[in-house]
């Protein structure tokens, strides 16, 4: 019988050992993001601004030029990278601490300008890298380690919801909320990267796609009790679907 | 740019001579008083085929500077006081990553919200660091008009020469005069600056990563020993104008708006009879202490005059330790400074034996 080979990893992804955590959502964000990147030609005109946080090291897991920006400040280096580089593609890929929190006025502004660059946001609810502490994504009553009682709306306010507060800035092409957690969301997720790309390339305005992702180690939760709470948890909350989608109003931004 | 001379004020100086070094991109936040140069590159810079940006914060303006300095471009942000505490993460991001990119700092009164007059107050943010960690910026400190428009083309060939930050220090006196300026541009800038680190998409050249995130054991030390090292060699960089101190007694020591004022100071002294000279540092990093030991180990007395509490008295003190001393006099900030002001203090160090 001939082998054939029906499934491997695209190239510009590393052949190295990712850190994450067992169960954890990145690999597959990564790998989404690697798959576009590829389908669609823009491996060498990539460049990659990686965000503070447990995807810091995205820059050793995806082959790319990339830059390091400093917390909450991946949207204004990309800002400078894509002024500078209009000809390039360039991307963030951010978390939740990182983007709704610190980088609050950064991720706004940026988008509102309608900056040609293109937002990966992986939202787990969690500050991952630190070691599990409250996020702005948060959900009610969820425990963390600075909200051990779990979040309280009268307390720590409701968890922020990015891909609702985005969809509504005027330089905003492309905006949509999706998830990894099973087959099918992993496709339309890939479907939804993939045109938060395009509308960059075709230099419609800012692209931006939320990702609910998982945070086991954080969340005290097994690898498959977690991939769970985004279906029973996270996407009653934060709702899947397109927010933006200027090609089908059939103008620009 | 015709050879004309021009009647323009130092912050237009500082914007017309980024242009003509190359810069091609501005990011920028308003505070006063520094408003000229974003107000003149909003049209300067994009008629000049570059890209103007109004940051929604300081913070913003210098991350966005990191990011089209990692791309290898001429570029730049502009601010005064309390927006280039703002800009500290980024310059120390900048300086971890080694990446070009100059601030302009024009100084206004502090601490807090302070005032929008003149001062030397952030001359200890500027030199010793400002941001966390180990770093050196190379700071530039103009006196006039036409200073500020030469350093500032010198300070992206600085910038890329040395693939670190550089800092153009002036002050709301440099900022706000108007005096003539005799434009230039300087010869080609090589079109291949850059080439061999920046970021472009990583078509020719294996993936390039700009970080300064270094957590395996031993890198980061090797990377502070790097720093260092290139530290040591930006020493030879060190300037001063030195006036009238060959046969001075008391040499006064100022930068900036301020050594300008006390150099007419001094003129005036001289005209009566009085030995003494300005030591005027161009560099405050690196400092220029060789030039200076030199001078105390001829006799000399010196006076460190500031407008501030006295910062740069310290690094006066440390360049001539080991055969003199600096007295120190330090006109408060919220004050607009004269020649006056500066006489008597002058004379009575000189008097004092």
């Amino acid at each position: 019988m001939k082998d054939e080979l029906v499934f491997k990893r695209p190239e510009v992804m590393a052949d190295v050992t990712m850190h994450y955590c067992p169960g954890c959502h990145h690999g597959v964000a990564h790998r989404l993001v690697a798959e576009c990147l590829e389908s669609m030609g823009l491996v060498e005109k990539a460049i990659a601004v990686c965000s503070i946080g447990c995807s810091v090291f995205l820059y050793n897991y995806l082959k790319l030029d990339s830059v390091e920006a400093p917390h909450g400040r991946a949207p204004a280096v990309a800002t400078g990278v894509k002024r500078a580089r209009p000809d390039n593609f360039v991307f963030t890929y951010q978390g939740d601490g990182d983007l709704a929190s610190i980088g609050m006025a950064e991720i706004m502004h940026c988008a509102n300008r309608g900056e040609r660059v293109s937002v990966v946001f992986v939202n787990n609810t969690v500050y991952g890298m630190t070691g599990g502490q409250m996020a702005p994504t948060t959900l009610i009553g969820q425990k963390t380690t600075t909200c051990p009682g779990g979040r309280c709306r009268d307390r720590e306010g409701a968890p922020i919801k990015m891909a609702e507060i985005i969809a509504g800035l005027g330089g905003v092409a492309y905006c949509a909320r999706v998830a990894v957690d099973s087959v099918k969301n992993i496709v339309k997720a890939k479907k939804a990267i993939q045109k938060a790309f395009e509308v960059q390339t075709q230099g419609l305005g800012f692209g931006f796609v939320e990702v609910l992702a998982t945070c086991p180690t954080n969340w005290r939760m097994t690898p498959v009790a977690a991939n769970a709470r985004i279906a029973e948890e996270m996407i009653p909350y934060f709702p899947l679907g397109e927010y933006k989608d200027v090609t089908k109003e059939g103008g620009t931004c | 740019m015709s050879d004309k001379r021009i009647f323009i004020k130092g912050n237009e100086a500082i914007a017309m001579g980024a242009l003509a070094a190359g810069a091609r991109c501005f990011f920028g936040y308003p505070i006063t008083p520094q408003n000229d140069i974003p107000e003149f590159l909003s049209k300067a810079m994009p008629d000049a085929g570059g890209e103007f940006v109004q940051a929604e914060s300081e913070v913003a303006a210098a991350n966005m500077l990191l990011g089209a300095a990692a791309c290898g471009i001429r570029a730049f942000t502009s601010s005064s006081s309390p927006g280039v505490s703002l800009k500290q993460e980024a310059i120390s991001y900048m300086a971890g990553s080694e990446l070009p990119g100059v601030i302009v700092n024009i100084n206004r009164g502090g601490p807090g919200l302070g005032d929008i007059g003149p001062a030397q107050g952030d001359y200890f943010q500027a030199v010793k660091g400002g941001g966390h960690g180990d770093y050196r910026l190379l700071v530039l400190a103009p006196g006039t008009c036409q200073e500020a428009y030469d350093l500032m083309i010198e300070s992206f060939d600085l910038a890329f020469k040395y693939r670190n930050p550089v800092m153009i220090l002036g002050d709301a006196i440099l900022g706000q005069m108007k005096e003539p300026v005799e434009p230039w541009k300087p010869e080609g800038i090589n079109p291949e600056e850059g080439k061999d680190w920046a970021l472009y998409g990583a078509s020719d050249h294996s993936p390039r990563i700009i970080k300064s995130l270094f957590l395996g054991e031993g890198e980061l030390a090797g990377q502070n020993q790097h720093l260092r090292e290139k530290y040591e060699a930006m020493q030879v960089e060190a300037r001063a104008e030195s006036y009238l101190t060959e046969d001075a007694e008391l040499v006064v020591c100022a930068y900036g708006s301020i050594g300008r004022i006390v150099k007419s100071a001094v003129r005036k002294l001289r005209a009566n009879g009085k030995k003494v000279g300005l030591f005027r540092p161009i560099t405050l990093y690196p400092f220029p202490s060789n030039e200076l030991l030199e001078l105390a180990k001829k006799g000399k007395r010196f006076l460190t005059t500031e407008h501030n509490l006295g910062q740069m008295v310290e690094d006066v003190r440390l360049a001539i330790r080991t055969v003199a001393d600096s007295e120190f006099f330090g006109f408060m900030p919220g004050n607009l400074p004269t020649p006056d002001a500066f006489e008597e203090p002058i004379l009575a160090a000189l008097e004092r034996k």
